[in-house]
């Protein structure tokens, strides 16, 4: 990525960090919240690819972390790994597909909340199961779905599309 | 039979070969990806041990303390930027229930005047019997209590914490454990604290506790929050032979025992009671309450800092 790219997709992990914390978390619809930068992570990193939207992730979740106090580090770990499956998704099977972002998204809200919910769980952190993995997280992957398609969209519209795809390898037919 | 083949190909009877890839990036690119993510958890897990083991005033909790402080002006900022849309929703959507709300408000002011009445009656014999007894007593509110407002510039994603960042920190004398109302009622305690923030664990988080009493019969217990809800409180630990109504309203306790006092000053408001049960099996009573404090929307909170804190 030039630059000029990556500095644009810095401003949009930050803006969306700030936007998360600041606003998305306190608009509750149906019980629970969206999660605005996950969708951003996602959407940077079927355009920009796996190492990018795994690099993005990372700080995205560092500014949450900051920002709220909460432990460093949680928020980056469950980004990384959803903007580098995301970048992975695109690179691979997702290319070229018009509802991949929908799709990423879905699996990736579920698989985020389930693993946040196990790193909380692990930190000794007192979460309620149905809480956390049916009573918020239901209403989030609706709204993250929602959002999916509108958001690929203005991310795509501010940081472009430069994935390189990796090469498939080629095949020869032997009769 | 070749590894490369394919399915298909068997299906059709073909054989398939991969052409070694003769480019660099075919071989570079992968591991690099892998490297990149791999140094990326590895920073996270350690980012996550550190901040878990160091202390507030350790080396990370400074950097993290910094780092608070230079993004607070972008939360301030973007904060006030909504503010505008936030009380437009608030307007309309309060449009809605307003006839009802006004017709249950006239019912609770008829209420409440009668009981301004006895409760100044209530007062001045209570003064009066403390100075007589010499009753020592812990801090009370809100007379002990210096409020310091602080605009909440910020809240953590997901249904893991319930707590808010608000705008005020040691610099504005606040403290770790200091309690945070609303002119509602009871929002919950300060955990964390940099020079000019604050975090706020409310009284919805899985871990918050505040010893309580109902106001009208005297019984005590423990309010935290309900599981598997959002934004409901119990008051636990509420013995069968005491009483709790429906429509009581439950206040925080306070306590004194020695040196030691409650986090809670006596007497903040917290909810109204919506449900009382019991069962055999159950060693205490069941009571939900529903909060003053819609903790949902929060804009502005008072931190109370005791005046005893030298400024």
């Amino acid at each position: 990525m030039s630059p000029a790219g990556w500095l644009r997709a810095l401003a949009v992990v930050f803006v969306a960090a700030l936007l998360q914390v600041v606003i998305v978390s306190s608009v509750v619809v149906g019980g629970g919240t969206s999660d605005l930068l996950l969708v951003v992570v996602v959407a940077l990193g079927l355009l920009r690819g796996s190492t990018s939207g795994a690099v993005l992730g990372f700080l995205g979740g560092l500014v949450v972390d900051v920002v709220t106090l909460g432990t460093l580090g949680v928020s980056s770990l469950v980004l990384t790994l959803a903007g580098f499956w995301a970048g992975r998704y695109g690179e691979t099977t997702g290319r070229d597909r018009r509802f991949a972002p929908i799709i990423a998204v879905g699996a990736i809200t579920l698989l985020a909340g389930g693993f946040a919910y196990v790193l909380h769980y692990l930190l000794g952190e007192e979460v309620v199961a149905r809480t956390a993995l049916v009573t918020a997280l239901a209403p989030a992957f609706v709204i993250n779905l929602v959002l999916a398609l509108p958001v690929h969209r203005l991310v795509r519209a501010i940081v472009g599309d430069e994935l390189r795809l990796e090469p498939a390898g080629e095949v020869e037919v032997l009769a | 039979m070749s590894r490369q083949r394919s399915a298909r190909s068997a299906a059709l009877g073909l054989t398939v070969r991969r052409i070694p890839s003769t480019g660099p990036a075919r071989g570079a690119g992968p591991l690099r990806r892998r490297l990149v993510v791999g140094v990326l958890v590895v920073a996270a897990l350690v980012l996550i041990s550190l901040s878990f083991r160091s202390e507030e005033s350790g080396p990370l909790g400074g950097v993290q303390s910094a780092g608070a402080t230079a993004l607070r002006p972008f939360a301030v900022g973007l904060e006030r930027v909504a503010q505008p849309f936030r009380d437009a929703y608030s307007w309309g959507d309060s449009l809605l229930t307003a006839r009802q709300e006004a017709r249950d408000l006239r019912t609770e002011v008829r209420d409440l005047r009668q009981r301004t009445i006895q409760s100044a009656f209530a007062l001045q014999e209570n003064a009066y019997l403390r100075r007589l007894l010499g009753y020592l007593d812990g801090p009370r509110f809100p007379a002990d209590f210096d409020p310091v407002a602080a605009e909440v510039i910020g809240r953590p994603a997901g249904a893991f914490t319930q707590a808010i960042v608000i705008a005020a920190g040691s610099d504005n004398r606040v403290r770790v454990n200091d309690p945070v109302v609303t002119a509602d009622g009871l929002v919950g305690l300060v955990t964390r604290v940099t020079p000019d923030t604050a975090r706020v664990q409310l009284l919805t988080d899985e871990e918050a506790a505040a010893s309580a009493i109902d106001l009208r019969t005297g019984a005590t217990g423990i309010v935290r929050h309900a599981r598997g809800t959002r934004e409901t409180l119990v008051l636990d630990r509420v013995r069968k032979q005491d009483v709790v109504r429906v429509g009581n309203e439950i206040v925080s306790a306070g306590w004194r025992a020695g040196a030691l006092s409650s986090l809670y000053p006596k007497g903040i408001q917290i909810g109204r009671v919506t449900s009382v049960g019991q069962t055999d099996t159950d060693l205490f009573q069941q009571v939900q309450i529903d909060p003053y404090v819609d903790f949902g929307s929060l804009d502005a909170v008072l931190v109370l800092v005791p005046t005893s804190r030298s400024r």
